[in-house]
């Protein structure tokens, strides 16, 4: 009779917990969406005439378009337990010899393409440092050419603002798509940055799911002795990841470029450390393995609507200090007790 | 077990330094299929060392290694599990993070053509690692658990199912028991006994002596990285085992 009842009483327990282990994935894969759907709510309320208005949504996706790419990137590296601290470096110099090129009179489309080339080889530098010269972690290598990029930039600049770029140059950044054809107003235009994000997380999404490289920069982060031994040549994947990175710093460099009409030498300063921000609200874990695209971009719009939103309010930017790391804290502190839900040890 | 069977791999006179370190000093090994050798030897005697030359993590100092008769020179991992040569580590080499169906792919996932992308085909994954797991009697929930969900065994039933998902002919095992509980390590041993039965050729490296009497129709011993004793198991006993271990004969 006792042990009938201790049975029934384990069932239970079982399908408790079962239910909740059902739960955690979806927790896990959507929970920061439901928080960035609480902030614009909330947003939405405090703000309600100005928020949620065409121009200030725009405003929002203008402000976050380079910072977006560099958080892409980052992302990435992190997925494979490195880290990359040069983003906002690779991006300035990216942006330097952009505007060197233009100056020089050179067509549009070269332009266009040389902060792309100067960023991905940036990157394949980085990669290069992290697995020729075997660094004991990418933090040093990155943090190295942290400085080396951004002195580059001031060397071959002179360290002053260079602007004034043409049409073509500036469209990725500060293109308009208008919209008067769907009956909208003049001002009810889209941001080209704007549907460029949309593409390039779109390919990076399918990258990172349903590519097999994508795949093996998870097994990376999850477990680089077993990728080994799984036959993925795991420094390949490594160079083609900060390769990757600094390619979307060189993205970022080109919307930078549309945005601020100027290469100047203060571009991108303290950006990459937002840009792990980005990552670590998103739900990636510093551990690596773990982490979504989607949870990037939620990442990066909580940072966008944090600082737009406190703007709005006329909140000093002290408190979008405070604020901004408070959320880091907390989100860290879910992705620790997420993992002791989670994980049997 | 007769050792009339088909021989697979065979490793000659093996030398492995590490520097000026001696891991292994002419190393002799062979396995048919349908058996299984039991390597057996003190920490240090070089028994890892050996294990990671026949899988083409190390490259030998010297020495050299046939694989079906054929000389084989082995450049990475890669190489042997072309060869259908595979490895269950004792750190079991799983990613935690990755359902159970992406690891036993890892590295081999079966893709699909989208114009000119390859995908990854998820459906066939989940259906060969159903088919696989259910051919190997293993239980799990789903195909789509993460590994870091599962219990120690589970994890060396995933590792050996990895193992053994490519038609593989030789399959190495370090220590397959060592981090399992108990009612857990009857299940690895019911599965080294069917892959037998199949006509792989299992080796296992053990400490345990209860494993390799359980499993295993030969014995050798490493000994300071040599070949120090090696006899069909029904020809000796735990005592002998044991002393060879400590270097007694």
């Amino acid at each position: 009779m006792d042990n009938g009842k201790k049975i029934i009483m384990e069932n239970k327990d079982q399908e408790k917990n079962s239910l909740y282990l059902k739960l955690i994935p979806y927790f896990d894969r959507y929970g920061i969406l439901l928080l960035l759907l609480i902030m614009i709510v909330v947003m939405h309320f405090l703000q309600p005439d100005v928020f949620l208005s065409w121009r200030n949504v725009t405003n929002i996706f203008k402000q976050i378009s380079w910072q977006s790419m560099l958080a892409l990137g980052v992302f990435m590296v992190i997925v494979t337990a490195g880290i990359d601290l040069s983003v906002g470096s690779i991006m300035m110099l990216s942006l330097m010899i952009l505007a060197i090129v233009a100056k020089a009179g050179a067509p549009w489309f070269i332009v266009v393409l040389t902060p792309l080339v100067a960023g991905f080889l940036c990157g394949l530098f980085n990669g290069m440092g992290i697995t020729l010269l075997r660094m004991p972690h990418p933090f040093i290598m990155t943090l190295g050419t942290l400085y080396i990029f951004r002195g580059t930039g001031n060397l071959i600049s002179g360290g002053t603002p260079i602007s004034g770029f043409t049409d073509e140059v500036r469209y990725l950044g500060h293109g308009r798509i208008d919209l008067t054809w769907l009956g909208l107003e003049k001002s009810q235009y889209l941001p080209v940055s704007l549907v460029l994000i949309a593409i390039v997380y779109f390919i990076f999404w399918i990258f990172m799911n349903h590519t097999r490289t994508g795949k093996w920069i998870y097994a990376i982060g999850g477990n680089p002795n077993a990728a080994r031994a799984s036959g993925v040549n795991v420094n390949k994947i490594l160079v083609i990841v900060y390769s990757l990175c600094g390619f979307l710093s060189g993205i970022g460099a080109l919307i930078l470029a549309g945005r601020a009409d100027s290469g100047y030498p203060n571009a991108g300063l303290q950006s990459e450390l937002d840009a792990i921000a980005a990552c670590i609200i998103g739900g990636a874990s510093f551990f690596g393995g773990r982490g979504t695209v989607l949870g990037v971009f939620a990442g990066v719009m909580i940072m966008g609507i944090l600082r737009n939103g406190l703007n709005l309010m006329d909140v000093s930017s002290f408190w979008q200090q405070v604020l901004i790391g408070s959320i880091i804290v907390l989100a860290v502190y879910v992705d620790v007790l997420r993992r002791d839900l989670g994980t049997r040890k | 077990m007769s050792t009339s069977n088909q021989l697979l791999l065979e490793a000659k006179e093996v030398t492995k330094y590490f520097g000026t370190i001696t891991a292994l000093e002419n190393v002799n090994l062979k396995i048919h299929a349908g058996e299984c050798l039991g390597v057996v030897g003190d920490n240090g005697a070089g028994k890892t060392t050996l294990m990671k030359v026949l899988s083409g993590l190390y490259k030998p100092s010297s020495g050299s290694l046939f694989f079906e008769g054929k000389k084989e020179i082995l450049e990475s991992p890669k190489d042997s599990q072309n060869l259908g040569l595979e490895m269950v580590y004792q750190d079991l080499a799983l990613a935690g993070n990755l359902p159970i169906g992406e690891n036993i792919f890892l590295g081999r996932e079966p893709t699909r053509n989208l114009g000119l992308f390859k995908l990854l085909d998820f459906k066939k994954i989940k259906d060969l690692t159903d088919a696989h797991l259910g051919k190997l009697k293993i239980n799990v929930k789903s195909a789509d658990q993460k590994v870091e969900e599962l219990s120690g065994g589970q994890r060396q039933a995933v590792a050996i199912a990895r193992s053994t998902a490519f038609n593989a002919k030789v399959v190495i095992m370090d220590e397959p028991t060592a981090a399992l509980a108990i009612k857990e390590v009857g299940k690895v041993l019911d599965l080294i006994n069917s892959l037998k039965k199949t006509g792989v050729g299992v080796i296992v490296i053990s400490h345990r002596m209860d494993d390799i009497f359980a499993v295993c129709d030969r014995v050798m011993a490493l000994f300071q990285g040599t070949n120090f004793a090696e006899s069909e198991l029904s020809n000796t006993n735990r005592d002998e085992v044991i002393g060879w271990i400590m270097g007694k004969k």
